[in-house]
């Protein structure tokens, strides 16, 4: 069977033009897609767990979804301080009983934006985000610039669908009449293909943001001879071409929110695209990873005022992030469960917050066996968004689309498992 | 469903012709019945003035922008923190509260039906996603067109019909209520970085004009037989001087439909500046009442601004990046491929600047100078000139001079040489209060066939028991006591159900989401037409079929099918 006009659950493109076809329930080809999406659309039914498992003395036993979804909930309700973590890779109404069950349980619910983007949103509370959906990119942007990422590899089909490759409606000759200019610590393949290529010493981003600015204002003379390893020559030519572009875009990575400066780094930033508006059109918009990170952080707003990190313990949303991210709080061993959906941070997260994670009862919903399976004492499978399973997800420019489902294999979804756990907490918590 | 009596109440029904009677209200399933039996649910509301229950004809309240509103405060959500208690959600926020907050403080006020006032077609799921989760209102969203590229090539090939086919189209495919226009022709400019001043610039690239963009779409209004008429921000928007610009636009304006006006004009107050510049700045109130008064094909809303903190959030990008080069505080911008744009600032209305002092009169001396409330909306565009819980004191405000003259005495001293306000001795009675906060908003959005804003036989059983001894209060003097009875009702009814009893949640409701879906012949479908399939599929950057919000993400919902003229 042919399926069309499908939705990549990868990366924060959520490329939605894609041609699957399936032989019963295998995915046989998978069109349109970039490597990281084919992988993840052909791979995907294959390495699944088979139903949850339950720790066993040191091994793993099998347990059917009743019995998990019941040790899941058991956990949960006799914690102090449980943690639900990840919440990128699923569906934004998994995501919505998540907020409402941690709200029930007084508990604390993070996405990954803690250690990704979350830098770019403490930014953004302070100074705003002057921000546009990638169409507007792809129809009117004469100049691109890529800061501390690598879309060739990180979001492969960035650059065809909105960017360099892209048509534009008002651009004669899109791939001819844009200009590229790439800001990085190290060459890499998007650096191979720009017209600028801007070399950072590593943590010299605040001051080349500042730099930029003062020259954009006019005060090039402040600007030393270089900067972070940066001419003053090209600073200059660069704050020319921000401010000859008719339209221009920025887009950065987790290489500007998690290098030296983190937060000010994006702040930085965000003040110089608000500098260049005064002469001409420039937006600003971060590469979100994960397919629905984004939406984490969309859900987790509207239901309690902030995108991530919310604190229930004092019945009331409470966010301080460095206090209220599951680092912070699995550092200091402060949560006693911890459920954890979607998300990989056995791969990710530091040692010693691994350490408590294996500890606790931690229970785990995720399709497949990860570097976290092994800290976990329950893991309950679940499908795939945008493969056996259907919802909503958010672009990185905030597009919400409808994550398609074009099989069955059998499997519950994570809104349906959240569901049924929340259902059991219900039973228990509510008057 | 069960039965419900509220008796004794002291009832104005406008749109009835109940002026203050004495009457009991039996509700079965819903709707409003002649009477129920004995086993009825009972509500003494003796002493109590009962309305029908609140709309907002025009907030902010779901979708992109407002949550962006919430994600870039954090300081704004710290104000309005409540704790989750029985069916009540935790609440967060005071100008952009959460979706819950939202839902809470409306019910709490009396408000049943809520319109949001701008949804960007491409991002309408978000809207539909918070609707579902404001479970106490019945609602609808407003739909921009302002910088349709598909509508503005149609206006330049001079082809109403298909502009008129596009509306429709996109307002079934999202699920939206009506036409919204806002600066129209300007956020198109904005993507470039561009504004337009008034209605016969022309818009760059397209070469339509905005004048041209609210005729043709005033017409696939009427065409399209829409239950609203077009809602207009118009161009302009909080510059001095801009009145002339507004009166212009309201010129342009034909007395097309019989049942409702044909257009309604928004926030008004933001567009009724005189003056040439801030120092200039000046209250043009009267000339625009008067061409309100004279042109009873419009209706406007007030946009009163009222002192303190809001959070100002608008399609209209430009004039966003304008404020903010005026406030210096913080600044987001969002704007929509092909279709529209839009900007979130914070912003302090303080009584001690003078041009904030003027905004405040503006809107009033409009409630005021416009001599019939039908034409004339109560509405703070929440949260823009103001979070609407300052509702109670705007009433307050127009029924009594001497609040007024109180007020009056702490704004800035140079005000009173810059408005009319001192002047007028005008004071609005309770039937009047009631056509500007229901009847008239239900009349405007043409929901009065499917129930709303009236209390007759068969109507929608939305119900706010106020706790207001009309015969008791002299509102002129106790204003006092009119604030507090309308900040919080006795009784909050919502489709024949208690919600709210005395500010407390009673119910996690479920509301209805209300749609417009009009009915075109098969010929005139655009989604067929090889032109704007071609346009859609190579310049969005979605593909056409994903665009289109699937029926899943409407809980309950009410489709208004309309029979098209095309
Ligand atoms: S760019 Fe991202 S969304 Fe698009 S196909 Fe590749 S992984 Fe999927």
């Amino acid at each position: 069977m042919i399926h069309r006009d499908m939705i990549c659950p990868f990366c924060g493109c959520l490329c939605d033009d894609l041609v699957i076809t399936t032989e019963g329930n295998e995915v046989v080809q998978v069109d349109n897609a970039c490597t990281l999406g084919t992988h993840k659309l052909m791979g995907a039914w294959k390495n699944r767990l088979k139903n949850p498992i339950m720790r066993n003395g040191g091994g793993w036993r099998d347990a059917s979804y009743e019995e998990a979804i019941e040790y899941a909930a058991g956990v949960l309700l006799d914690a102090d301080r449980p943690l639900l973590y990840g919440w990128s890779s699923t569906q934004g109404e998994a995501q919505g009983l998540g907020v409402s069950m941690a709200e029930l349980l007084g508990g604390v619910i993070d996405s990954t934006t803690s250690v990704c983007h979350g830098p770019s949103i403490l930014a953004i509370q302070e100074v705003g985000h002057p921000g546009c959906t990638l169409g507007q990119v792809k129809n009117r942007a004469d100049l691109v610039i890529y800061w501390a990422c690598n879309p060739t590899e990180a979001h492969p089909r960035h650059m065809s669908r909105y960017t360099t490759y892209a048509d534009g409606f008002f651009l004669e000759n899109a791939f001819r009449d844009r200009k590229l200019i790439v800001v990085d610590v190290r060459k890499s393949e998007t650096t191979s293909i720009a017209d600028e290529f801007v070399k950072v010493k590593p943590g010299g981003d605040y001051a080349v943001f500042a730099a930029l600015r003062a020259i954009v204002r006019g005060r090039a003379d402040v600007v030393p001879d270089t900067v972070a390893g940066v001419t003053k020559e090209q600073l200059v030519r660069i704050g020319e071409m921000c401010k000859e572009a008719k339209f221009g875009a920025l887009f950065f990575g987790v290489g500007l929110t998690m290098a030296p400066g983190k937060y000010k780094n994006i702040r930085n930033a965000i003040e110089l695209v608000d500098e260049l508006n005064r002469y001409t059109k420039w937006t600003l918009t971060p590469l979100r990873g994960h397919y629905n990170v984004h939406g984490s952080n969309e859900v987790f707003t509207w239901m309690t005022g902030y995108p991530y990190a919310v604190d229930f313990s004092r019945q009331i949303a409470f966010y301080n992030p460095g206090e209220t991210t599951a680092v912070d709080i699995l550092a200091r061993k402060e949560c006693d469960a911890c459920l954890i959906v979607a998300s990989d941070p056995g791969a990710h997260f530091p040692k010693a917050c691994l350490e408590h994670l294996a500890k606790i009862p931690t229970v785990l919903i995720d399709p497949m066996h990860t570097v976290t399976t092994p800290l976990c004492r329950c893991q309950i499978p679940t499908a795939v968004n945008g493969i056996d399973a259907g919802g909503t997800a958010y672009r990185m420019d905030g597009v919400p689309i409808h994550v398609k489902k074009f099989m069955d294999l059998g499997y519950p979804s994570d809104t349906e498992v959240i569901g049924r756990i929340f259902e059991q907490i219900k039973e228990v918590k509510h008057p | 469903m069960s039965d419900l009596l509220i008796k004794n109440a002291f009832v104005i029904d406008p749109i009835n012709r109940i002026n203050g009677e004495i009457m009991d209200i039996a509700v079965r399933d819903g709707r409003i019945v002649e009477d129920v039996g004995q086993g009825a649910e009972v509500i003494d509301a003796a002493g109590c003035l009962t309305l029908p229950g609140g709309i907002d004809s025009h907030t902010h309240i779901c979708g992109t922008k407002v949550n962006f509103g919430r994600y870039m405060s954090p300081e704004d959500m710290r104000a309005g923190r409540e704790a989750r208690r029985g069916v009540k959600h935790s609440i967060s926020g005071y100008s952009v509260p959460t979706t819950y907050a939202n839902s809470y403080r409306y019910a709490i006020m009396g408000y049943t039906t809520l319109l949001e006032g701008a949804m960007a077609p491409l991002e309408a799921r978000h809207t539909h996603e918070e609707f579902s989760a404001t479970p106490l209102q019945d609602v609808m969203a407003n739909t921009l067109f302002d910088g349709n590229w598909g509508v503005m090539e149609a206006i330049r090939d001079g082809d109403l019909e298909r502009a008129a086919a596009i509306v429709g189209w996109t307002l079934s495919a999202v699920k939206g209520f009506g036409i919204k226009l806002t600066n129209p022709g300007g956020t198109e400019a904005w993507g470039y970085g561009k504004d337009v001043t008034c209605i016969r610039d022309k818009v760059p690239y397209f070469e339509v004009t905005p004048a041209e963009i609210i005729e043709t779409m005033i017409r696939s209004c009427e065409l399209l037989r829409l239950p609203h008429s077009v809602h207009l921000h118009c161009n302009n928007l909080g510059k001095p001087g801009n009145y002339a610009c507004t009166i212009e636009t309201l010129n342009l304006v034909p007395d097309l439909n019989e049942k409702r006006q044909t257009l309604y004009a928004t926030h008004v107050q933001f567009h009724s500046y005189g003056g040439s510049d801030w120092k200039t700045f000046c209250s043009k109130a009267e000339p625009v009442a008067d061409t309100v008064n004279n042109r009873p094909q419009i209706v406007i809303d007030m946009g009163q601004v009222m002192f303190g903190k809001t959070t100002t959030m608008t399609a209209d990008g430009p004039m966003e990046f304008n404020l903010y080069r005026l406030h210096h505080d913080k600044w987001s911008n969002h704007d929509v491929e092909l279709e529209t744009g839009s900007g979130i600032i914070p912003v302090l209305y303080r009584r001690k600047n003078l041009v904030n002092s003027i905004m405040w009169a503006i809107g009033l001396e409009l409630a005021l100078l416009v001599k019939n409330p039908w034409q004339c909306m109560l509405t703070t565009d929440n949260p823009n000139g103001a979070p609407f819980v300052k509702y109670p004191e705007i009433i307050a405000l127009l029924m009594s001079k001497k609040y007024r003259d109180a007020e009056f005495a702490t704004v800035h001293p140079d005000t009173g040489s810059k408005v009319v306000l001192p002047a007028l001795e005008r004071e609005l009675d309770w039937n009047e209060i009631a056509v500007m906060t229901r009847a008239g908003q239900a009349k405007a959005l043409g929901i009065t066939g499917i129930g709303k804003g009236h209390l007759g036989i068969g109507a929608e059983a939305d119900i706010a028991v106020y706790p207001l001894k009309v015969d008791d209060i002299d509102p002129s003097t106790e204003y006092q006591r009119v604030i507090d009875g309308f900040a919080q009702t006795k009784w909050t009814v919502k489709r024949g159900r208690p919600v709210s009893r005395d500010g407390e949640i009673l119910v996690h409701g479920e509301n209805t989401t209300i749609w417009v879906d009009p009915k075109i012949r098969p010929e005139r479908d655009i989604s067929r037409n090889p032109r704007f399939v071609e346009m859609f599929n190579h310049w969005y950057s979605v593909r056409m079929s994903n665009y289109p919000v699937q029926d899943e993400y409407l809980k309950r919902n009410l489709r208004m099918e309309t029979e098209a003229a095309i």
